[in-house]
């Protein structure tokens, strides 16, 4: 091993281990830069810097501990004898998680049985580059490299890292020197003074500068003066921001909850919540829903002795700032809400949706003025997003069995990061609690397990209850910790929980301890915190800071004296950091202490209800209504066009990067058939032990919005309902969750959309019986910058509703996927083709929208899925296919690209309203399938849909694809263009 | 006879995730599984002398940091080095799937007539394209010396992982295939070597290889996931085969045989 005597660095050794032949990750580089113009050669070094005063014998244990001697080889404060023409080191920020420095740390400290402490060890990588660069050249790929806001790179010329021994030691430390402090804020002040702490936040008095956005508005900070005029005192820095959390629309979902127009009861109870009650009460005894919207996620029945449970969440603004740590917060965090749900379920399946601008979108726009603060560019985006979802997701053990990818230019400034976690609990417990039903008691120990607190996630659900601007603060950014998770929920679901060993537990999310304490403590009626037992990732943090930081992986959890010991012991044998940071009470108030000093001290009442009512009014939204004239010139081209669109096409390329194989649950896969196809529904085995099976499907059209916000949250609903039925669901056992993610909710107009889309939740819910269980909304999804020319520029995204539906079926052998399975079955289309391309695929692909949107006969629609499920269970279909995005064309494309077959299909034959042919082929009315079976049970098949509309519309063949109006061929394509045209367009991705 | 019901200890902790269904797979092959924290093994509450098989599942310890597999096989290293090698000795039998692979890779159990238990002769790196994959493969036993994988010729399995690509200079694979350590290799379905192309070997490994075991042919690991595949309802093709044993009137079986053998094998070799 190459080591010099480290006594020139004081106490910093550089342990860099270099790669014998060339890495992958060098390879994969060079090609990326290629890609974008640098043809040059790439070596990559993982460099672990440590800041600690060990003997040279020790250093190299270390360094023999972090390489493979097969493939690597290590040197420690010794530079490389390489040559190349730039050294580029790219490392974290100071403050950021490191993983990888975690857990060197515990490998040094298991080693040399010591323990070194916090912020010892930090990891990075140097890039070697040889090629014909400037120092420019060296910068730019730096930043296509990592991101600025939360990496940090360096660049040497070989001549300095030579003169200079290598690169510098950098010890990238949180310093945080001012003393904590409390400070006192006078709210006797003018009303443009509030208006100014309300959206910029509280004046440090030592810096001078604003702390970063309450998103309280006048009246909400007006309602604050008053209760502190009656308290006869100024409240206190910490009380103003846990107000602010508490109160935000991130956590209150005031927008869904205050009076609209003449709805006094708001949106949420009368469409929402009341469509379920009304269902559970008509199910009467075939009520399947054992817990909704009182938690995490919503729970309903598996079977006799199990619960499944179900939640999707959105990370937005964090994931338009930084796409990967937003993406892989939103999915370790939505997985909390699983083990947060009731005493703690396990996460069995994750889910995802990503909205996002069109990756070929090379136009940047900036949030500031004068081309400063420029946002990143969809393309960067999205490979953020996949990767921190495959981070999260993967490393967590939890299978991705179903996710969805949209791409429209409204999602260019703000993308939509849909995440969603099922989770199976038992529904008694071994000590015979019921499982969903849990509350914390007078007197339990609040404990606090997990990782610990530092900057990051500061004001993260204030900042989302606000449109995207320049002043969004970059401290909302993180970095997850899968594996910190991974032992905190194997511990609680695994061990903790059977044992019986706490009465409440939740997730810290939004508004960090702040909110998780305070909506425990509505359990009870009270607490008192001591801040200082928090454990902190550096010092020198402010009181305020830690009590609402969303520093990631932890969970709040009520502990009672008599059980405090063994879980602690619990705790520390499975390596995860528990604290008892306070108590529980009945005492009606909120109290923080911090060094023996009180620093807050609430009414329990006023932070949780305190919050003024609001009324909101709408204005009418003027839809589009005008039909365009479309003649479509060649029938092969625009076929093609549409099957190889964003929105259509394939992929895999994420699919197949998300384990799905994890837990041996898989049956319905997300690629289904020979021909890997990207199917709209998944089915798993959440208990091996049983034939019993989970249907899933997620759904959104949110181009629809711009025609009618009722029957975009129709369609959405029936697509995710019969997406399910497809592949074998039951409508009688299927839940839904929505999702809104809407933009500008302080225009009356967007609320007009907002109010027409939970009208059709209730409307259609009700008829489906198919229960809300869980929801979540995101409002203000707007970004607001300038473009190239400094004009200033919002772009808002469409009004999207995302439904999930969740379903139960009786035996997992009975389930259908899409492709073609044998030559000379028989194709049928199930239901009737109307004139309703608005906000179709075919009309976009000649860039347009329409004004004609598909109507759901929600009725109707349900008695063709009872039917469904009956010919399901009979095993009928050899082939099952909603009929989703581009009509019965591409699904029958899909069909048989997913097969690895033929077919010949005359379209006329299709149950239509006499509408023109292109509309047959392209119209995406709901409520429809297309079938395939064998040919000796035709008649079974139609006498059995006798009272539905159907067509025989031809058979399946070989492998040419062919598609007449009568006699007339249409289209003829083959299956290998097909398949060309269907794969492509992410090929390289 | 008496039946000897094998014990086997799962091992579990810091991110790996897969124990449950790979003790599944034990107990359907007929064994007696334990999932067992590493913690509880260092502090002595359990202990690998108790039992006949180790177990090292699939999963993310450490979330790959430093390397798959290298700070778990530290842990071991630092920790249980001595009773793990007396396990060894004892005749036992040690399995490891992907993440267990790669912990087992890091420890050096795959030793070769010339060299020791704990000196590593091969690596797991990087996939060639760099990034985690999910799919189902075909791997073909190379009539090796393992004892897990008798009577199995081509079978169907799933992979998972990002760091799956088997490295080793050319003389240790002289020597592994020379010894019949070569377990499993990458192929198509007809058997045909993968001959390194992608998706047939996926991750660019050297020679195909896909497993490897020790001299003895008692310690094997292996990256493709067994224990995800027992059942005939997981593999991708399982729609298609259902229609098409459909009109023949035949009955498709529960288990996919050669994958639940992996694990009767373990249990029929302490019944010879």
């Amino acid at each position: 091993m190459q080591t010099i005597n480290a006594e020139n660095n004081g106490k910093i050794y550089r342990i860099e281990i270099d790669t014998k032949e060339k890495s992958s990750e060098a390879k994969v580089i060079e090609k990326k830069l290629f890609e974008l113009g640098y043809d040059v050669s790439v070596d990559v070094s993982k460099v672990y810097t440590i800041n600690y005063d060990f003997s040279i014998a020790n250093v190299e244990k270390i360094a023999n501990s972090l390489h493979n001697p097969v493939t690597e080889m290590p040197r420690i404060n010794v530079p490389s004898n390489n040559k190349f023409d730039w050294a580029l080191e790219l490392g974290f920020l100071p403050g950021v998680t490191d993983n990888v420095a975690n857990t060197t740390t515990e490998i040094i400290n298991d080693l040399l049985k010591i323990d070194i402490g916090l912020s010892k060890v930090f990891s990075s990588k140097v890039v070697y580059l040889s090629g014909n660069l400037a120092k420019h050249d060296v910068e730019k790929i730096a930043e296509e490299l990592i991101n600025i806001l939360i990496e940090r790179y360096h660049i040497k010329t070989y001549d300095n890292y030579v003169k200079g021994c290598g690169m510098d030691y950098i010890i990238p430390k949180v310093n945080l020197t001012s003393e904590p402090k409390v400070i006192e804020i006078s709210l006797n002040v003018s009303d443009d003074e509030l208006i100014e702490i309300g959206k910029k936040g509280i004046l440090d008095p030592e810096t001078g500068e604003r702390r970063g956005p309450l998103a309280l508005d006048l009246d909400y900070i007006t309602a604050i003066k008053e209760y502190y005029q009656k308290e006869g005192r100024n409240p206190t820095d910490i009380e103003l921001e846990a107000l602010a959390q508490t109160w935000s629309e991130h956590c209150k979902h005031t927008i869904f909850a205050s009076q609209i127009d003449d709805i006094e009861e708001g949106i949420f109870k009368k469409y929402i919540r009341n469509a379920t009650n009304e269902i559970r009460e008509e199910l009467g005894e075939k009520d399947f829903c054992i817990s909704v919207f009182s938690d995490n996620s919503g729970g309903i029945i598996f079977d006799d002795e199990w619960m499944v449970t179900d939640k999707a969440e959105t990370h937005n603004s964090p994931s338009a700032l930084d796409p990967f740590g937003g993406a892989i917060t939103g999915i370790v965090g939505v997985n909390r809400d699983t083990v947060g749900f009731g005493l703690g379920a396990l996460p069995v399946a994750n889910k995802y949706g990503f909205c996002v601008g069109r990756p070929e979108d090379t136009e940047i726009i900036y949030r500031g003025q004068n081309k400063t603060n420029p946002s990143l560019l969809p393309r960067r985006i999205l490979d953020g997003i996949v990767h921190g979802v495959n981070v999260g997701g993967n490393q967590s053990g939890i299978p991705t069995p179903n996710g969805f990818v949209y791409f429209d230019d409204t999602y260019k400034g703000k993308p939509l990061v849909f995440v969603g976690t099922i989770g199976l609990i038992p529904r008694k417990l071994p000590d015979g609690r019921l499982s969903h039903e849990k509350a914390a008691e007078n007197g339990d120990n609040i404990v606090i397990i997990g990782g610990r607190v530092g900057k990051d996630g500061i004001h993260g659900a204030t900042f989302s209850s606000e449109a995207m601007d320049e002043g969004s603060p970059a401290a909302a950014v993180q970095i997850g910790d899968p594996i910190t998770q991974k032992k905190l929920s194997d511990a609680v679901i695994k061990e903790a929980r059977d044992k019986g060993l706490y009465n409440s537990i939740t997730d810290n999310g939004a508004g960090g301890i702040s909110c998780s304490v305070a909506e425990m403590a509505e359990e009870c009626g009270g607490f008192v915190v001591e801040l200082e037992e928090v454990p902190l990732k550096y010092p020198g943090l402010e009181p305020w800071e830690i009590w609402i930081s969303e520093s990631q992986e932890r969970v709040t959890l009520s502990v009672p004296d008599d059980k405090l010991e063994e879980f602690m012991d619990l705790m520390k044998i499975r390596g995860v950091e528990a604290v008892v940071i306070g108590k529980f009470n009945n005492t009606d108030r909120a109290v923080v202490n911090y060094n023996g000093k009180t620093i807050m001290d609430l009414e329990m009442d006023f932070l949780h209800n305190g919050l003024p009512k609001r009324k909101l009014i709408t204005k009418p939204y003027s839809y589009r209504t005008e039909e365009p004239e479309i003649t479509v010139e060649n029938q092969l081209e625009t076929f093609e066009k549409i099957l190889g669109n964003h929105n259509n096409c394939s992929f895999e390329y994420i699919s197949k990067q998300y384990d799905h194989e994890v837990q041996n649950n898989s049956v319905i896969k997300p690629l289904q058939g020979k021909g890997r196809v990207n199917g709209t529904a998944s089915v798993i085995r959440p208990l091996l032990s049983s034939q019993k099976g989970l249907v899933m499907s997620q759904s959104l059209l949110p181009r629809l919005s711009e025609i009618s916000c009722y029957d975009m949250a129709a369609c959405a609903m029936d697509t995710a309902i019969r997406n399910c039925v497809a592949v074998g669901g039951n409508i009688n056992h299927i839940a839904i969750m929505d999702n809104f993610c809407w933009c500008s909710s302080d225009e009356p107009e967007r609320l007009y959309q907002l109010k027409d889309a939970a009208k059709s939740c209730y409307d259609y819910a009700k008829t489906y019986l198919t229960p809300l269980i869980s929801g979540k909304d995101s409002m203000f999804n707007d970004f607001k910058g300038f473009d190239e020319n400094n004009n200033p520029i919002k772009i808002s995204v469409h009004p999207t509703l995302m439904m999930s539906a969740l379903g139960v079926i009786d035996n997992i052998e009975h389930t259908n996927s899409m492709d073609l399975k044998l030559k000379d079955d028989l194709i049928y289309v199930i239901g009737e083709t109307k004139d309703e391309c608005g906000g179709s695929e075919f009309y976009h692909a000649f860039g347009e929208v329409g004004g004609i949107s598909p109507k759901v006969d929600a009725k109707s629609a349900r008695k063709l899925y009872e039917k469904m499920y009956e010919l399901s269970q009979k095993g009928i279909f050899s082939s099952c296919a909603s009929v989703a995005a581009g009509g019965l064309v591409i699904t029958l494309a899909k069909m048989a690209i997913s097969g690895c077959l033929g077919l010949e299909a005359d379209l006329s034959k299709a149950p239509n309203e006499n509408i023109s042919f292109e509309k047959i082929m392209y119209s995406e009315t709901q409520s429809r399938f297309i079938v395939t079976i064998a040919p000796e049970n035709e008649k079974e098949f139609e006498n059995l849909m006798k009272e539905f509309k159907i067509g025989k519309i031809g058979n399946v063949t070989e492998k040419d694809f062919v598609i007449k109006n009568n006699k007339d061929i249409v289209i003829t394509s083959s299956l290998e263009s097909m398949d060309e045209v269907y794969r492509s367009r992410f090929e390289d991705f | 006879m008496i039946k000897v019901v094998p014990k086997v200890l799962v091992m579990s902790g810091y991110g790996i995730n897969c124990e449950t269904e790979t003790a599944h797979a034990f107990q359907k092959a007929g064994a007696e599984t334990d999932i067992v924290h590493i913690n509880d093994l260092i502090a002595g509450k359990k202990k690998m002398a108790d039992y006949e098989i180790i177990m090292f599942p699939g999963g993310f310890s450490y979330g790959d940091d430093t390397g798959s597999g290298n700070a778990f096989a530290n842990k071991i290293k630092n920790n249980l080095f001595d009773d793990l090698t007396e396990f060894i000795n004892s005749g036992k039998l040690i399995l490891g799937i992907c993440n267990g692979f790669q912990v087992m890779t890091n420890l050096g159990l795959f030793a070769l007539p010339s060299t020791d238990y704990g000196e590593r002769i091969s690596a797991l790196e990087s996939n060639t394209n760099n990034r985690y994959e999910c799919r189902w493969v075909h791997i073909k036993e190379n009539d090796s010396v393992c004892v897990f994988t008798k009577g199995i010729n081509v079978t169907h399995v799933p992979i998972a992982h990002g760091e799956g690509r088997f490295y080793c200079d050319e003389k240790t694979y002289h020597e592994l295939k020379e010894n019949k350590q070569i377990v499993f290799s990458y192929c198509d379905s007809e058997g045909n070597p993968a001959n390194g192309e992608y998706p047939l070997n996926p991750n660019g490994a050297y020679q195909d290889i896909a497993g490897i075991c020790d001299k003895t042919g008692r310690i094997f690991g292996l990256m493709p996931h067994p224990e995800r595949s027992l059942y005939s309802i997981s593999e991708p093709e399982y729609q298609l085969k259902k229609e098409i044993a459909k009109r023949n009137g035949d009955i498709i079986p529960e288990f996919i045989e050669n994958n639940l053998q992996i694990f009767k094998n373990a249990v029929e070799y302490f019944n010879k």
